[in-house]
């Protein structure tokens, strides 16, 4: 790879089916290494965008660049890939599963290496139809790192999971961005962006909407805090509430930038402050200021 | 070698997804023994006691020579005139000592001067009916000189030992047709081939191992169908195995690129089947399965022609009724070849591992 030359590199991809225009003209780079998270509610267009780059879905136009190069067998080779909705063959334990995909590939990663970092020990022998959802997703991740890929792809690899299991599939990704690849990680679950992502894109309507590290992105459009109350709390409701503010699910949310003053007027108001929470914003605030949706719309 | 190591894990794979699949497994070996029994024991319990005899005119045209003239005969010859004998017009002297060599008729009658006629050595009909035959001569003034015999050898081909190579082919069919293209379409709409399209397997490996797998298989279990046959229902296998394999074999390809074609581009398993059973039941119908395509409208018999599961019937048929070679099936198995060709290249071309 030429010095300087970023692992991938989408210009300006657009997919057209007849009914809907799902990607609209979605570039970025990504650098070795990195983790980037691809954000946005159900139907914003980044499942096609990813197939697009994996090379699954054909674009209507644009360019994918593999270390400089269009994308083709090298990047088959280098790349492991989880998507959002796959299976496997039928009537093989997770062993032989994990054998097939060895065969397919050039070069593999030790497969006891491979069994230890995504905890399949116990499973080795199991049919995989008879998988739990975490225990699946946990195969499908090892076969995506089969190849010891520089650059993986996981769409949406948590949804359906219990939050044990979601925890517990957050701990292998840390342990694969140690390893120093690059990842590429769609998801609505925001928490799971905050943890793992060092940058951040947010796509809604097939457009990204704006991109940058978790932290940048918040600094740059919020300077505030938010104070939030059940709306039960407030005896003689909003009327007098002269802080800006919104409702969302049951709650109060008061933006402020002087948070002592806002309690001492919340006060004036009799308003109960034992439940009160104040935090930072975060993305999903920031997914809900940008598109007027919430991310697991 | 790559691709070599690729194609076989493959097609390891799917060997053992069928092989631990019993429910098909078991489907696939079972249907056919029961319909060879079953039909077994239809064609013992009903014993065929019609007489059957062919009457040749001297120079006489088939289309004109109708029963009508075999009644017109019964005026100068009260043979023809016998009860529970069907007098059957023919055209073609050798067509028809080739059906009393196979028991297919019981006699062979030539309007000439003499009269002559045709018998099996080993028919019990055929010698009831020569009796008749001279009995009438000795009553009455009807035929001036003495009817000439000419004897044929040829074992008897039963309804069971003809109808055999119909079910394994029937039960071929289906299998290729059924296990190739509902099997790619399933994958598809599960997944199975987004997840290869994006490793390194080519769509020649994947299809490759699927057509090998399939093959493999079939071959196997129609070996262990045909050796039951063979031991359970004593079918008579007049020809060779090495070209009854071979015939098996191309007509096995034939119909599972038919079944590729199918599964190209399908993501519903409801579609394919309606296609699947599309392309069966006429083949059911038109390629000799139950019944022998004579006496067809010929039309019909063109549209057969054009199926592949008819080659495949023909040719085992003339192989395990009549011992013919690969040679004399030559026009089956080129018909085969074609049509395996023109298969692969459709389905190749037109195949898409996922929806888009």
């Amino acid at each position: 790879m030429k010095t300087g030359v970023p692992i991938l590199q989408v210009e300006n991809i657009i997919k057209v089916f007849p009914s809907i225009r799902a990607v609209d003209g979605v570039s970025f780079s990504i650098d070795t290494g990195t983790c980037f998270g691809l954000l946005g509610p159900n139907g914003a267009g980044k499942t096609t965008t990813l197939e697009i780059i994996e090379g699954v879905a054909k674009p209507t136009s644009g360019n994918i660049l593999y270390k400089g190069e269009k994308i083709g067998r090298r990047f088959q080779q280098e790349a492991g890939f989880l998507f959002q909705t796959t299976a496997l063959q039928e009537f093989l334990t997770v062993i032989e599963t994990l054998k097939l995909f060895r065969q397919l590939y050039d070069h593999v990663s030790p497969l006891d290496e491979l069994i230890e970092t995504c905890s399949l020990e116990p499973l080795l022998k199991s049919d995989t139809r008879k998988l739990s959802g975490g225990q699946r997703q946990r195969v499908l991740l090892a076969i995506a790192l089969i190849n010891d890929p520089e650059i993986v792809f996981l769409d949406e690899p948590t949804t359906g999971m219990d939050p044990q299991a979601r925890q517990n599939f957050w701990e292998l990704i840390k342990r694969i961005k140690q390893k120093n690849k690059t990842i590429i990680l769609t998801t609505h679950y925001m928490e799971e962006a905050e943890q793992l992502c060092d940058i951040i894109s947010i796509m809604d309507q097939g457009k990204i909407i704006t991109q940058d590290k978790p932290e940048r992105l918040l600094s740059k459009h919020f300077d505030d805090v938010l104070l939030q109350i059940p709306i039960e709390n407030f005896p003689s409701g909003l009327k007098r509430l002269q802080e800006e503010h919104e409702i969302r699910t049951g709650m109060v949310l008061i933006h402020t930038r002087n948070v002592h003053q806002t309690i001492l007027n919340l006060n004036e108001l009799d308003v109960d402050l034992t439940q009160l929470i104040v935090r930072n914003r975060n993305l999903e605030d920031l997914f809900l200021k940008l598109t007027g949706k919430e991310l697991r719309a | 070698m790559h691709r070599f190591k690729r194609f076989l894990a493959v097609l390891h794979a799917r060997n053992v997804e069928f092989i631990r699949d019993r429910t098909a497994l078991s489907w696939n070996i079972i249907l056919p023994i029961l319909l060879v029994a079953g039909f077994a024991f239809l064609f013992s319990k009903q014993a065929n006691n019609s007489y059957k005899v062919v009457v040749i005119g001297d120079g006489l045209d088939v289309k004109e020579y109708t029963l009508q003239h075999t009644k017109l005969l019964s005026k100068s010859n009260k043979f023809f005139l016998t009860k529970y004998v069907k007098f059957i017009p023919g055209d073609k002297l050798e067509a028809g000592i080739d059906k009393v060599r196979r028991h297919k008729v019981d006699m062979l009658i030539k309007l000439d001067t003499p009269v002559k006629y045709w018998i099996n050595a080993s028919s019990k009909k055929g010698y009831v009916l020569e009796k008749i035959l001279l009995l009438s001569q000795s009553t009455g003034v009807e035929i001036s000189n003495p009817p000439s015999r000419e004897m044929v050898k040829g074992k008897e081909i039963n309804e069971i030992d003809w109808l055999i190579p119909g079910i394994l082919a029937m039960n071929i069919m289906f299998s290729c047709l059924f296990g190739i293209g509902y099997v790619i379409v399933r994958y598809r709409k599960m997944g199975v081939l987004k997840r290869f399209q994006a490793t390194p397997l080519t769509a020649f490996e994947f299809l490759a191992a699927q057509i090998v797998s399939r093959l493999c298989l079939i071959m196997i279990i129609t070996t262990i169908v045909f050796i039951g046959c063979v031991v359970i229902v004593d079918l008579n296998v007049v020809g060779g195995y090495f070209p009854l394999f071979i015939v098996f074999l191309l007509g096995s390809t034939s119909l599972i690129s038919l079944g590729l074609i199918v599964a190209a581009r399908s993501t519903s398993e409801e579609y394919a089947n309606g296609i699947l059973n599309l392309l069966s039941w006429p083949m059911m119908i038109f390629s000799g399965v139950w019944f022998s395509l004579e006496g067809l409208h010929p039309a019909a018999q063109v549209f057969a022609q054009a199926l592949p599961l008819t080659h495949m019937i023909e040719a085992a048929r003339a192989i395990i009724n009549e011992g013919k070679t690969l040679l004399d099936v030559s026009y089956n198995l080129v018909a085969l070849a074609a049509m395996t060709v023109g298969f692969i290249i459709i389905g190749a071309v037109s195949f898409k591992w996922d929806r888009f």
